[in-house]
């Protein structure tokens, strides 16, 4: 196994382009596969020196997060944690205080598991992502990424370099909440991240809902606009986004939880996790 | 003389009963001190073990030669390089073990008999060049039928995993082979009568499933074996002793020729009283001529050391309208994994063991099944028997509309008591542990929305056992302890504090260590909360030997009769004469020389008289009624400890065995896909509790002396882990008003009998 | 198979090293420099007994390569104490028995030192949450906290 450490982002791409070859940025996932022998790549590429790629930045349009930027340099930015309160929630959840020294955004999307915490966040906000490849860099939205359990729409060489977040509208608030057997170092049973905003007379004006964990990849949940804008929320339309929420659940079972058991708390959660995003919006 | 069984109960104590530093803590802290696979030697080999990929097949061949020709490879051994040995039961702390099934669990001979069973081992002068090797092992395989739960595993049509395996203790015995490997029975009265006579009876089927004991240092040993068939062993056990006369056997060397050193122990609860690398280093060793290391990996540990079992349990108990329990009856059915040996014995035992019972039975059944060999944990078999009992319990009072600590209270073994397995109880602290969690704060404490209290009582025998150690007076005036009973959680310092107290010198001057199987007698096992009660019993009396000893020489250089001295606070003294005299243990020891040589004395005994210690837990959970999710609100740990010797210990015994059971109460199992195959074989998935799933774990420690040690001490490790199962489950079925029969209480359980009933 | 030079500080001292790509920084401690303060508990990120610092950044020394530590400073268990002096936490550990078998001490420790590093007034919460990822199967972490809440006061104070 090679072990490269590029120093540039076009560089990196050429690295990425060999046959065997693994972008490493925090590796607590690579590095597990690594030891489990579920993968034996020719070419490692630590992709931490590339530039931009470990900062934080905030512009007139919003937050740029460096796509290896561990978690809990994240989790540190006060002003940061105040725009976009859901998905530091929510990337805050990912391991132990050990993996948040070296867990990222890039790995945590790029891992592509169904279940990684801060996805579901990060669609609900509507984050995009900004991906470098050998010959440009391009731009997609977060849930264009993942298409099925450890796979992903990038190309050959193309790799993540940042997370872009707009600049959170006036009275909006977002929120993530997850369901784990035990208080912490768990795989998430179900993810539920919701972001909106609302009108000055307490109507709903724009949400976006994503589940994690329910479906082999994130879900960004359909048909709420009816349900929601230029309303209210009342008793009624929350019961309408638990419908919605169940009805996107195709799980599997697994050692995580049962079908019936992931369908039923994916209601739960995203009524939740709805209501403490609208506490958000609404300044509580 | 003095009176080597004198007791200490009356006696004002300055040193047992404290809190001091233990002698071993700086080199924990600093990362000083060496566990199993912290050491290594000049020249080693890795070594690595080919495991089953099937749950039950058939080996039809084994072909290493490829293995055997990669550079780098240096020895691989199988079944062929492991002597067969016909069946023979041989103790092993509360367990029973079969010298044939044992060498079968370490390397598999006709059949492997679960997914991870040793089917080759090989060492090689690196990891990769091991691994690679595995690699080449060629194994051809007849896949068989496997059969994982009890109720399958019953049945007349199930796949039979040992073809001339008949079930002991019914009658007639059967002809025929099956999975049931022994019936046991225990009890006395009619319980039939008993039940006719009962004004109300509850009668309940529980399920729990299969947990592991979880310590966090795996299994690792390092083996030497020299040209002249001399063997090093350092390993990881809870008995170094005990692995000597295993691997002996396996080996077919002598006990001379075998010296086995226990590492500092990460960790056992029972799991680290049998063997399976050792056995395979020693022999890759002893073929290569190099010295070996191997350790498990996280997964191994899971799927190839021994677990405890999973288990049905059938609870009846028919009451009078008072509360008075007239009739007890349980069936158990424990997995024993691929071998016989749950400990459903032990189960039945204490199932009923807290109550003095009139009319009692317990039946319990062995029964294998295609997972890894169970080892003891913690308590073997007596958190699962008596989780269904105090379940069952907890309904009645619910029906009578009593008060749970009422109704135990009403039915407490006390002494004198019967016990449901023969013997007449001496002193024992049952109503003690009840009246004190009446009293306890906890117990009166309001509860918040979806809140319910639980309480669960335990009762666990404790074991004595072989034990030698011995005490060295040096020239200096400072003592040497030498133990033979591994130090799994400070004993080390309960032992100097038993020998400062007896010679009356400051601790610091007592210098305890643990010998290797060549510095001392026999030791059995850490395990059956044995250490501090047996040790302990060998280190007061060698302790007073050497007393005894020192006063002699004192009495030789003062020129009088041993009987004009005595012992007081680490001096000689001079009982008669016109001047007080006194001649400090220094001082004797320094003239040592001129008055005999070095002073030692040791102890080597077979220890009774151990006593049962019964708990009583109270706890609060807050059940959130939309998933499922069960929290722990607030614990309070009781217990009777005869004599705690140093109570931040107890304390911690009390508090470990409570958050063992919290797991095994709430989200630890085995989680088998249809193959066979362990699907959590780490920490993510198999969910021991972490830091911040618990509260603060309150204790109580009662006192009430075991008459048969000098300071009155009973074992305290086991029974902890006893009564949370039932505690929490009881307050999960009070906070919900729904009765709760299945562990663990995960989530999607939990939400689905809500949702369901 | 070649082997790649990395050169770090670790407790303060330079080190260099020949390590396989594919080795963790928790091999390379053990096995190469023999500082086997640091556990394996689990090599997979799981049970953080492979607790060290990376560049003032708590991380399981497991989930780390050991190429990855070529210019960077890391401390281990064995720096926790200087000289013959052993640090307060270390101390309060042993004084409220906040260990039974201690193969989970050396990362609770570091793991410790590092959050009252960040926050010296640490609630009970905090204090369970940071250490979630050190498992502790022997003490119930009732005696871990307490040590931790204490010595926090004490180094508050001093
Ligand atoms: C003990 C433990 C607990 C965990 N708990 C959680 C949890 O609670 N929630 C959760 O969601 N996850 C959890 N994880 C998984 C993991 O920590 C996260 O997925 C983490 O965010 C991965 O980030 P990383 O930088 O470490 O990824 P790496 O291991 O470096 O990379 C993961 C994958 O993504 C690729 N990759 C990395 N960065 C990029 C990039 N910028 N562009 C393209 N490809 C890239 C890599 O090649 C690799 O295939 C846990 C892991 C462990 C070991
Ligand atoms: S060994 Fe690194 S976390 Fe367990
Ligand atoms: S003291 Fe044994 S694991 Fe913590």
């Amino acid at each position: 196994m090679e072990y490269v450490t590029p120093q540039s982002a076009s560089e990196a791409s050429q690295a990425l382009l060999q046959e065997g070859a693994f972008a490493l940025a925090g590796g607590t996932d690579l590095l597990v596969k690594l030891k489990t022998r579920f993968v034996s790549p020719s070419i490692v590429v630590d992709i931490k020196r590339v530039p931009k790629i470990m900062t934080i930045e905030q512009s007139a349009e919003g937050w740029w997060i460096g796509a290896a930027t561990p978690c809990a340099e994240i989790v540190e930015h006060d002003s940061l944690s105040k725009d976009w309160s859901g998905i530091v929630e929510a990337l805050s959840l990912i391991g132990s205080t050990q993996i948040q020294g070296r867990a990222t955004l890039g790995g945590n999307l790029c891992n592509a598991s169904p279940a990684a915490d801060s996805v579901p966040a990060l669609i609900a906000a509507g984050a995009t992502c900004v991906i470098s490849g050998q010959t440009k860099e391009r731009e997609e939205a977060v849930e264009n990424i993942v298409t099925a359990p450890g796979i992903t729409t990038l190309s050959k060489g193309e790799f993540i370099i940042g997370f872009k977040l707009p600049k959170p509208k006036l009275r909006s608030g977002d929120a993530y909440l997850r369901l784990i057997p035990r208080s912490e170092m768990d795989i998430a049973v179900v993810g539920a991240g919701v972001s909106l905003s609302v009108t000055e007379d307490g109507k709903i004006e724009a949400v976006r809902v994503s589940l994690g964990a329910i479906a082999p990849t994130q879900v960004l949940l359909t048909g709420l606009e009816d349900i929601f804008v230029g309303k209210e929320p009342d008793d009624d339309a929350i019961q309408k986004l638990v419908a919605v929420a169940e009805k996107a659940c195709k799980p599997i079972k697994d050692k995580r939880g049962t079908i019936e058991y992931r369908t039923k708390i994916a209601g739960v959660l995203a009524k939740r996790a709805f209501a403490i995003a609208l506490k958000r919006a609404n300044g509580y | 003389m003095n009176d080597m069984t004198q007791n200490n109960l009356e006696r004002a104590l300055k040193i047992v009963g404290t809190r001091p530093p233990r002698p071993d803590g700086v080199d924990k802290v600093t990362g000083r001190a060496l566990f199993g696979s912290d050491k290594s030697l000049p020249n080693m080999l890795v070594g690595r073990v080919l495991r089953s990929p099937y749950a039950h097949a058939k080996i039809i061949s084994i072909d290493t030669s490829k293995a055997e020709v990669l550079n780098g490879v240096k020895s691989i051994v199988t079944c062929a390089d492991f002597e067969d040995f016909p069946s023979e039961f041989v103790p092993n702390g509360e367990m029973i073990v079969n010298l044939k099934d044992i060498t079968r669990n370490i390397m598999a001979r006709e059949k492997v008999l679960y997914v991870g069973h040793t089917v080759a081992a090989v060492a090689a002068t690196s990891e990769d060049i091991a691994e690679k090797a595995l690699g080449l092992i060629d194994i051809k395989y007849e896949v068989l039928p496997h059969v994982l739960e009890v109720e399958d595993a019953e049945k007349p049509d199930a796949p039979v995993l040992h073809e001339d395996m008949m079930t002991i203790g019914i009658e007639p015995s059967p002809k025929k082979a099956s999975n049931v490997a022994k019936r046991v029975e225990f009890g006395f009265g009619d319980v039939e009568k008993g039940f006719a006579e009962a004004d109300l009876i509850v009668e309940r089927e529980f399920t729990t499933q299969q947990v592991h004991q979880g310590y966090i240092e795996p299994h690792a040993c390092l083996a030497s074996v020299s040209e002249d068939g001399q063997a090093d062993l350092w390993c990881t056990t809870q008995g170094a002793f005990v692995v000597r006369n295993f691997c002996s056997k396996l080996l077919g060397l002598s006990a001379a020729q075998i010296k086995v050193t226990a590492s500092e122990i990460g960790g056992g609860f029972g799991g680290k009283t049998v063997v399976y690398l050792e056995p395979l280093a020693l022999a890759l060793s002893r073929k290569s001529g190099r010295p070996v290391k191997m350790e498990m990996s996280r997964a191994e540990v899971f799927t190839s050391s021994g677990p405890t079992s999973g288990a049905k349990v059938w609870v009846k108990i028919g009451v009078k309208n008072d509360g008075r329990i007239i009739a007890g009856d349980c069936v158990l059915k424990y997995q024993a994994g691929a071998f016989q040996g749950a400990p459903v014995g032990p189960g039945a035992m204490c199932a009923f063991a807290p109550y003095d019972m009139v009319n009692v039975r317990a039946v319990g059944y062995d029964i294998v099944v295609n997972r890894p060999k169970v080892s003891a944990y913690r308590a073997p078999g007596g958190p699962i028997s008596e989780y269904g009992v105090e379940s069952v319990l907890d309904e009645i009072a619910l029906k009578l509309e009593m008060d749970p600590i009422e109704i135990r209270l009403k039915n407490a073994a006390k002494e004198g008591t019967i016990a449901p397995y023969g013997p007449k109880l001496g002193p024992i602290g049952m109503i003690e542990t009840l009246e004190a969690a009446k009293a306890h704060p906890h117990y009166s404490a309001p509860l918040g929305p979806n809140q319910g209290r639980g309480i669960a009582s335990g009762f666990w025998f404790n074991i004595g056992g072989e034990t030698s150690s011995s005490i060295t007076i040096n020239e200096d005036g400072t003592v040497g302890l030498t133990l033979g009973t591994t130090d799994i959680g400070g004993s080390r310092a309960s032992m100097a504090m038993m020998a400062s107290e007896e010679l009356g010198v400051p601790m610091d001057l007592i210098k305890p260590v643990i010998g290797d199987t060549n510095s001392l007698g026999f030791n059995f096992l850490t395990g059956g909360s044995r250490a501090t009660f047996s040790t302990g019993m060998t280190v007061v009396r060698s302790t007073r030997e050497a007393i005894e000893e020192l006063k002699k020489r004192a009495a030789l250089l003062w020129e009088v009769d041993l009987n004009q001295v005595e012992w007081v606070d680490g001096h000689a003294r001079l009982i008669a004469g016109d001047e007080p005299k006194t001649m400090s243990l220094a001082q004797i020891a320094k003239q040592a020389g001129k008055t005999g040589g070095p002073i030692m004395a040791n102890c080597s005994m077979n220890v009774t008289g151990a006593g049962p210690s019964l708990g009583t837990h109270i706890v609060d959970v807050e059940v959130d009624t939309e998933t499922g999710k069960v929290s722990i609100v607030r614990y309070t740990a009781i217990q009777d400890a005869g004599k705690a010797i140093h109570p931040a210990y107890v304390e911690g015994q009390m508090q470990g065995g409570a958050v063992q059971g919290i797991g095994w109460a709430l989200n630890e199992e085995y989680i088998y896909n249809d193959k066979g195959e362990l699907e959590n074989t780490g920490f993510l998935d198999y969910r021991i509790p972490v830091c911040s799933d618990v509260p603060m774990i309150d204790t109580v420690i009662v006192e009430v002396p075991n008459p048969n040690h000098p300071y009155g001490v009973r074992g305290v490790g086991e029974t902890p882990i006893i009564p949370p199962l039932a505690a929490i489950s009881n307050a999960v079925s009070r906070a919900t008003n729904i009765r709760f029969n299945e562990l663990p209480l995960s989530p999607p359980k939990v939400l689905a009998k809500l949702m369901h009933g | 198979m070649s082997k790649t030079h990395v050169s770090t500080c670790i407790n303060g001292d330079t080190h260099e090293f020949l390590c396989d790509t594919q080795n963790t920084l928790l091999d390379v401690l053990r096995h190469e420099l023999d500082l086997t303060g640091s556990k394996e508990g689990c090599a997979t990120g799981d049970c953080g007994a492979c607790s060290v610092m990376l560049d003032d950044r708590l991380v399981c020394a497991c989930l780390v390569l050991g190429v990855e530590a070529d210019g960077k400073e890391i401390e281990t268990i064995e720096g926790m104490s200087s000289g013959s002096e052993l640090h307060p936490i270390q101390q309060k550990f042993i004084d409220l028995a906040a260990l039974q078998c201690g193969i989970c001490t050396p990362g609770v420790l570091v793991a410790t030192k590092a959050l009252l590093t960040k926050n010296k007034n640490p609630s009970e919460e905090e204090v369970r949450f940071w250490l979630a990822g050190n498992l502790c199967r022997c003490t119930g972490y009732d005696k871990i906290v307490r040590a931790v809440l204490e010595v926090a006061a004490d180094m508050r104070n001093a």
